[in-house]
């Protein structure tokens, strides 16, 4: 029987506050355990929250961006349950009447088709503390720094079809929160991660499988190989006649596979209700425009607008809007030259990138600046360097953070354009190479790009490949 | 409407509360007279009520300023803590 | 000279007038407080130390002219309140060790108003019950009768001013817990409306109704403690941001023309007939002074009480998720594992009312039962508050007995909680919906004292202690003191 997969994703991103949903504490990364948790925090007796109101503007920006319905009136509930990382025995979320609802994506899978993807809802909630394990015999140790960071958590239609396409959308959906300014994106530190609710179907039903979730995937791969995993074990398990159970997965990255959590299996009965120590938060529409009016441009948009403006590919545009800093980085090579936006492109993506990824750099990090690869480009389309030196040039540039023209003067790298040298350069190797010269004039034309080598050899590589060409031509001929 | 013994033992598991064997029939019947007791609501009509969740009608969540407005106090609050290590609090082994 | 039968009104004066300092007056309450202890059992904690450091800060502030409005006024926190580096069990021995590392709102407040605080008051464990029987730390006995309940939750703050141990109490509200100990004990209790005073710090029992509030002798003193106590706090979202109005300037205001109603749900058959007759009275004297009566109903006010017991307990069952052992209160010895911590350090930890209401609210809320309980019960709490708003439209006022009988014995009704619970019936209707009120001395029967319950409008504080004030102008119930504690 062929099968088709059915995939759902819950996303959980940490909002970019600087302090938590609830409370004062700092919601900054890495500090000592439970130094940045007070005494909401923490659950002590008596306290209250009281709402961050730039957690509330970074959702309704999420919100925006995704074409969502932004709730005029949204309610808080206290989601039920005991867990040591969880101090006062429930989470607060929002439950019935999330702040967004109905919003979509659009991911390009690999044949360049579209697919929308539905997002059913976002709502804000507060993440829960760490336990930690390690090096407390028969203990676990529990951090609340954590508890209380506002997170939304961003729920897909089961729209998704393959692990493929599920990273797609998370990737999509990362691009755009880092684009918004609302999450760092961080997935090792946690800032972005998510659940992912799988199950498997003949093809062609109509009706879904009963679904496994799978917890807390922190990085793209994971997402794909455990939904990948969760597939195949899914269809073996109903192939052989099994049943596909309702549960709590965890992926386990060492192994590879997914295992049950049977500790959290027990019934869960969250008993949501109504937070009473929250009101209704309601939003007025001049409150959702202005947060409108304050939108950066969206990945999308700008992939468009690359398009249109510098005659850029799909492919090539989407790699460029990737991220906002890599995108104005490259506006900004353009901005400075001038113009050659497709030569700009295939630098930012090609050596650039190269660079920045083999020693592991963020496009802020980049050792050459936008103007310095600006000025680098200036000297190909002068013609003072090749394309070829240009990459020596580039990697001296990203060495000792040089500009483009002191590494070419310092090395004399600039190109010989004078045609007079060039001849030179010419006859010398004709002279040099008798047979070859009487091979190639006997109609062996493959013969040609040994010459243009020769020559370039003779000139140290300087020599202008669009004049050698001509002059060659011109020289050989019998 | 009465509660079983299994109904007590499932909430009290629910509310994490250990009950011990004396206590579970004074609880099954106790609950049971309180439900029975409140079940006097159905005959309210309630149809077309909204349901009342604050006492205040028109009030409206007020937001807070994103500021961090405290450092760490961790050993003022852990003085209450019945097991600390390292600026941890500590559990049994929880194993997942 | 006797201090401890003289209100707060009184005592401000002879403060200011230098009659007697600030320390005498906390050491003759000290006195009285410890003395009490072994017949009444009124306090969990006596702060004799912190107490008098605190009068002579405010003698100093007194001679200095820079005083607060109630400095050097004595008084007692119900142990609901957290109080900074003092023990704030909440009458639970869940919280028997635990020392509150910050000052509730209401507390500072007082706090900064040159308040005294002489100690912890004691209370129905987490506020739950209506006899102080639940107490951890055993029950609080009336002065009028010790063999008898001082009522509850507030019961050591009612019964510390009615034996004229300090000259004010606070105390909370919940379905009665001020109003009900009050009327029970023969003093004045406020419940303000919800949102008026800031929850901060008071541990919640369950947050939609749960108010802060004030026991005294006379309504004038509570005008005088509502001042204080009140205000918009940006740390508890449910506060009001709304100005608080000088309650002492409109204390004095004629009646006349002032519309009450008789709820006609509050002279039910529960009402015990021997109460009755002070209640008609209290309102004959009304009559005399220039109100309107007119008799009101309020249909489904006789579903406050199964509306309450749906609602407080299921907010309870989550309010109180948070005693798990883990980073303050009772933790069991050796647990073998995560679940024996959770089950065994909250099965210890609390007693039986409050496990009862814990397991009532985690029923109610569970899957397949919040709709036909916990929601249904909040769509009759609709119904009950708009009868209240259309009773407004007619009237100013509603009046009618705070409890429908006065102290029971101690041990009475302990094994019957629906009985108990109804002890509340006139009470939890302004809590439901929202609305301050008050009850204060209205007459004896059998030499116990019986209470007369206003509710007003939301936000009708300055009305509701004009009314009580005028009637003790006319009456000298709230100056009897038991023979005991004269």
């Amino acid at each position: 029987m062929e099968w088709e997969s059915v995939i759902g994703l819950e996303i959980h991103a940490q909002l970019a506050t600087r302090s938590k949903i609830f409370s004062g504490s700092a919601t900054a990364y890495g500090a000592e355990p439970n130094t940045q948790a007070n005494l909401v925090d923490l659950g002590y007796p008596g306290v209250l929250p009281v709402l961050n109101g730039e957690a509330v503007r970074m959702a309704v920006k999420f919100g925006l961006a995704i074409r969502a319905q932004i709730a005029p009136r949204s309610v808080f509930a206290r989601k039920n349950y005991f867990y040591p990382d969880l101090p006062k025995g429930y989470q607060i979320s929002q439950y019935e009447l999330p702040i967004v609802a109905r919003g979509e994506l659009t991911i390009v899978l690999d044949d360049g088709t579209r697919k929308r993807i539905g997002i059913t809802r976002a709502h804000l909630e507060e993440d829960a503390g760490k336990s930690l394990h390690e090096g407390l015999p028969g203990a676990t140790g529990i951090d609340l720094n954590r508890a209380g960071t506002p997170l939304i958590e961003i729920v897909s239609e089961p729209d998704l079809r393959s692990a493929k396409e599920a990273v797609a959308y998370m990737k999509k959906v990362h691009t755009l929160v880092r684009y918004l300014e609302i999450c760092d994106g961080n997935m090792q530190e946690g800032s972005f991660r998510c659940d992912a609710n799988v199950s498997v179907r003949p093809k062609g039903s109509d009706r879904f499988g009963t679904r496994a979730e799978i917890k807390n995937l922190n990085s793209f791969r994971f997402v794909e190989k455990a939904i990948n995993y969760e597939i195949e074990r899914q269809i073996e398990l109903l192939e052989s006649g099994g049943q596909v159970m309702q549960e709590t997965r965890l992926y386990d990255p060492d192994r590879g596979e997914t295992r049950s959590m049977r500790s959290k299996e027990e019934a869960n009965d969250y008993r949501y209700f109504p937070d009473p120590d929250l009101l209704p938060l309601e939003l007025d529409p001049e409150y959702i425009e202005a947060v409108r009016a304050d939108l950066p441009e969206l990945p999308d948009e700008k992939a468009a607008r690359f398009m249109r403006d510098y005659g850029l590919s799909e492919y090539d545009a989407g790699v460029l809007t990737a991220s906002r800093e890599l995108a104005s980085f490259y506006e900004e090579v353009v901005g400075r030259l001038g113009g050659e936006p497709k030569l700009a492109a295939n630098w930012v993506m090609g050596d650039l990138a190269g660079f920045l990824n083999r020693d592991g750099l963020e496009i802020a990090a980049s050792r050459v600046s936008a103007a310095q690869l600006a000025g680098l480009l200036a000297r190909i389309r002068d013609n003072t360097i090749s394309g070829k030196i240009a990459k020596e040039v580039f990697e001296a540039m990203w060495t000792d953070s040089s500009d483009a023209d002191a590494v070419i003067e310092a090395r004399g790298l600039r190109q010989i354009t004078d045609i007079g040298a060039i001849e030179r350069a010419i006859d010398e190797v004709m002279a040099k190479n008798p047979t070859q010269l009487a091979e190639y004039r006997a109609g062996k034309d493959k013969l040609f790009g040994f010459f243009v080598g020769q020559v370039m050899k003779a000139t140290g590589g300087k020599a202008n490949p669009a004049q050698l060409n001509e002059l060659l031509k011109r020289k050989l001929a019998p | 409407m009465s509660l079983t013994r299994a109904d007590i033992e499932r909430i009290a598991h629910l509310a994490r509360l250990n009950l011990t064997e004396a206590e579970i029939p004074v609880y099954v019947d106790s609950l049971s007279r309180i439900v029975d007791f409140v079940s006097e609501l159905e005959r309210a009509d309630t149809g077309g009520i909204t349901p009342m969740a604050h006492p205040l009608p028109g009030l409206r969540q007020r937001l807070r300023a994103d500021v961090v407005d405290e450092s760490n106090r961790r050993d003022l609050y852990q003085r209450n803590a019945p097991a600390t290590q390292a600026g941890l609090y500590l559990v049994p082994k929880v194993i997942e | 000279m006797t201090l401890h039968t003289r209100t707060v009104a009184e005592l401000g004066q002879g403060l200011r007038r230098r009659e007697y300092s600030a320390v005498e007056l906390a050491q003759a309450c000290l006195g009285r407080l410890e003395s009490a202890q072994v017949e009444l059992n009124a306090m969990i904690t006596i702060t004799a130390e912190q107490a008098l450091a605190e009068a002579a800060a405010a003698d100093a502030a007194l001679a200095a002219g820079r005083a607060g409005p109630l400095a050097g006024i004595p008084l007692v926190h119900k142990d609901i309140f957290c109080t900074e580096g003092v023990l704030t069990s909440c009458g639970s021995k869940m919280l028997a060790n635990f020392v509150s590392p910050y000052d509730a709102t209401v507390v500072a407040r007082l706090k900064a108003a040159g308040t005294v605080m002489l100690g912890k008051a004691n209370m129905d464990e987490f506020a739950m019950g209506s006899s102080n029987e639940t107490s951890f730390f055993g029950p609080v006995r009336n002065p009028w009768d010790p063999r008898r309940v001082p009522g509850g939750s507030s019961g050591g703050s009612a019964a510390a001013v009615a034996a004229r141990l300090v000259p004010a109490a606070t105390a909370t509200d919940t379905g009665g817990s001020i109003r009900q100990p009050a009327a029970l004990c023969g003093v004045t209790g406020l419940k303000p409306t919800y949102g008026r005073v800031s929850r901060y710090g008071m541990i919640a029992f369950a947050s939609s109704l749960d108010q802060g509030g004030v026991i005294t002798q006379t309504a004038e003193d509570a005008a005088l403690m509502l001042g204080a106590m009140a205000g918009f706090d940006p740390r508890d979202s449910t506060s009001v941001d709304m100005p608080v109005p000088d309650y002492c300037a409109t204390l004095a205001r004629p009646l006349e023309g002032l519309r009450i109603g008789i709820v006609r749900e509050f002279f039910d058959e529960g009402l015990d007939p021997v109460c009755e007759q002070p209640i008609r009275a209290a309102l004959a004297e009304y009559e005399r002074q220039g109100a309107l009566l007119r008799e009101v109903s309020c249909p489904n006010l006789p579903l406050s009480v199964p509306t309450y017991y749906v609602v407080a307990p299921a907010e309870c069952s989550s309010n109180l998720a948070r005693f798990d052992g883990v980073r303050f209160g009772h933790r069991c010895e050796r647990p073998r594992d995560l679940m024996d911590l959770y089950t065994r350090s909250r099965g210890e930890g609390f007693g039986a009312e409050v496990k009862r209401r814990i397991m009532t609210g985690t029923y109610v809320l569970s899957a397949g039962y919040y709709d036909a309980y916990y929601l249904k019960a909040q769509r009759v709490r609709q119904l009950i508050s708009q009868d209240f708003a259309r009773a407004f439209e007619q009237v100013d006022l509603l009046a009618g007995p705070t409890s429908p009988t006065p102290a029971f014995a101690l041990g009475a009704k302990v094994s019957d909680p629906i009985t108990m619970y109804l002890n509340d019936i006139y009470t939890i209707g302004a809590n439901l919906a929202g609305l301050p009120g008050l009850s204060i001395p209205c007459g004896f029967v059998g030499g116990l004292p019986v209470g007369l319950q206003l509710i007003g409008p939301h936000f009708s504080e300055a009305l509701l202690l004009n009314a009580a004030h005028r009637y003790q102008l006319e009456t000298d119930w709230h100056r009897r003191v038991p023979s005991a504690w004269a």
